[in-house]
């Protein structure tokens, strides 16, 4: 796999990720026949932050997520990593990896990862617009002018 | 010597009945939801996450209805559960610069760049009792996020603040080894960002009040969701597989310089689960007061400045299962007290100096 190949399988497995297990689950396509090579297990991940946002390394909490591997009968290999405890969501994820390595790519390209985008940018955007709705701006007033 | 019991298997089931009945509460109202609780009580939601140690609304929620409310208590569930689950590993440190916030404000520098967002807060709000909570109001149009940049950063840029550079070495981890003394900055912001927040923004107050005092300001206090990235070895890539609200607070102190070093401000640093601007104020705050040694300034016998006094306590975890197990029977080792404070009695009774002593010991 070339370093583009790698980061284009990482930005999707993130993309599934993040997503909303429910959604996801809503895109799903019809699944081709494939077993479970590691069945959806529940675990942690240590955050890290940083002191003073830039310095040293430290251990800030755990987050659960659920990992799953699947393994097509073309023999190409799905994982998932999503955040959470939902054991279906990291199937679905490992299933959409494996079929996105494949010549279904194209087609899942428009038919799931780009709803799965559409919707993490709105969310992003809706934010962003009632945060925006609270800034303020502070004057300096001069006394005696 | 032991003490058995009768019939305690059918007493605890009792309890435990009754137990399920109370938390469920009166049959003919609406039993409450996960995410009801999640959603609409979700500062507590956020204390249970920040404190268990363990990003997972869903599950806090639950915990919080177990635990009919009792935030340590379900604080313990949280703690308790995640022991059971394997680790897959640590994420890349998160990159709070780049976070998507929902509230970020200056107490120093009112023209920060990427301005003054004051998000869901409680300021200015005028703290009356509100019997008629209003619908909600319109919600405003989406636009794009914008980056902004952590205002110490500026004074960094001068020379103003010391250092904060990145170090890779690999932290400790209370989790995975008992806490030993004396911790490193590292270990201290594991133990603080899951420290009870009532124990910690009482060390702060302390500081302020001047038990340790530490002169800060808050630089910059900032919410928001930030990406957490994991490397997965097996796969040789890096997954940004999740979105995490953190708040983080970095406060500016005052420092004189030594021999050394130029007169420059100092650090304080704090970083929580979820939303909690007193717990992050608070963690910075403790932060800098236990930095002195390292910072070479003198030890003043305050308790924030007590490292070993800070960790040890902090955590409302060990705290609780401390102090309510004495609640538990203790038949034996009362009857040797008891036993003891006989025969003391006795024998000087039988001498007749038996409140001989006393005055004086009450002096």
């Amino acid at each position: 796999m070339t370093d583009e190949q790698k980061a284009e399988r990482a930005a999707w497995m993130g993309l599934l990720a993040r997503s909303q297990p429910s959604e996801l689950a809503r895109l799903m396509p019809a699944l081709p026949p494939h077993d479970t090579i590691r069945a959806p297990e529940i675990g942690t991940t240590m955050i890290r932050g940083r002191a003073g946002a830039t310095g040293a390394a430290f251990n800030l909490g755990e987050m659960t997520v659920t990992r799953c591997a699947v393994r097509l009968a073309s023999g190409v290999e799905g994982h998932g990593y999503v955040q959470g405890r939902d054991k279906d969501h990291a199937r679905n994820a490992a299933l959409i990896d494996a079929l996105m390595q494949g010549p279904e790519a194209v087609a899942l390209r428009a038919a799931v990862l780009a709803p799965l985008q559409a919707s993490a940018t709105a969310r992003a955007r809706a934010r962003a617009g009632e945060a925006a709705a609270t800034k303020v701006e502070f004057f300096t007033m001069v006394r005696g002018e | 010597m032991y003490v058995a019991v009768k019939g305690g298997e059918r007493a605890i089931d009792a309890a435990h009945d009754w137990l399920a009945r109370e938390r469920r509460g009166a049959p003919e109202l609406a039993e409450i939801g996960n995410d009801q609780i999640a959603g609409q009580l979700k500062l507590a939601t956020d204390r249970v996450m920040a404190e268990g140690s363990l990003y997972d609304r869903d599950l806090a929620a639950l915990a919080i209805r177990q635990a009919r409310g009792d935030l340590i208590e379900a604080i313990f569930l949280i703690r308790a559960y995640r022991t059971t689950l394997p680790r897959f590993g640590h994420s890349v440190p998160v990159e709070t610069a780049a976070m998507a916030c929902i509230r970020r404000i200056s107490a120093t520098f009112k023209d920060a760049p990427g301005g003054q967002i004051l998000g869901p807060t409680f300021d200015y709000t005028h703290r009356l009792i509100d019997f008629a909570l209003l619908a909600e109001g319109a919600v405003p149009p989406p636009r794009d996020p914008e980056t902004m940049p952590h205002v110490t950063g500026f004074l960094g840029r001068d020379g103003l603040i010391e250092a904060a550079d990145p170090d890779d070495t690999e932290p400790g981890d209370l989790t995975r080894t008992p806490l030993s003394l004396p911790a490193d900055r590292a270990l201290r912001l594991q133990a603080l960002a899951r420290a009870d927040e009532g124990f910690i923004l009482s060390l702060a107050y302390s500081t302020q009040r001047g038990y340790g005092r530490t002169h800060a300001f808050v630089g910059e206090l900032r919410i928001g969701l930030v990406t957490v990235e994991m490397e997965i070895p097996e796969l040789g890539l890096s997954i940004a597989l999740g979105e995490v609200e953190l708040t983080e607070c970095e406060t500016v102190n005052q420092f004189l310089g030594s021999k050394t070093e130029p007169a420059q401000f100092t650090r304080g640093y704090g970083l929580v689960l979820g939303q909690s601007e007193r717990k992050a104020i608070a963690m910075s705050l403790v932060d800098r007061a236990l930095r002195w040694k390292e910072l070479g300034e003198d030890f003043t016998g305050a308790p924030a400045q007590d490292e070993e006094f800070v960790l040890s306590h902090c955590d409302n975890i060990q705290a609780t299962g401390f102090l309510e197990h004495i609640k538990l029977p203790h038949y034996v080792d009362f009857q040797s007290e008891l036993e003891l404070i006989r025969r003391i009695r006795a024998e000087a009774l039988k001498q007749g100096t038996a409140d001989t002593t006393e005055p004086e010991d009450r002096a």
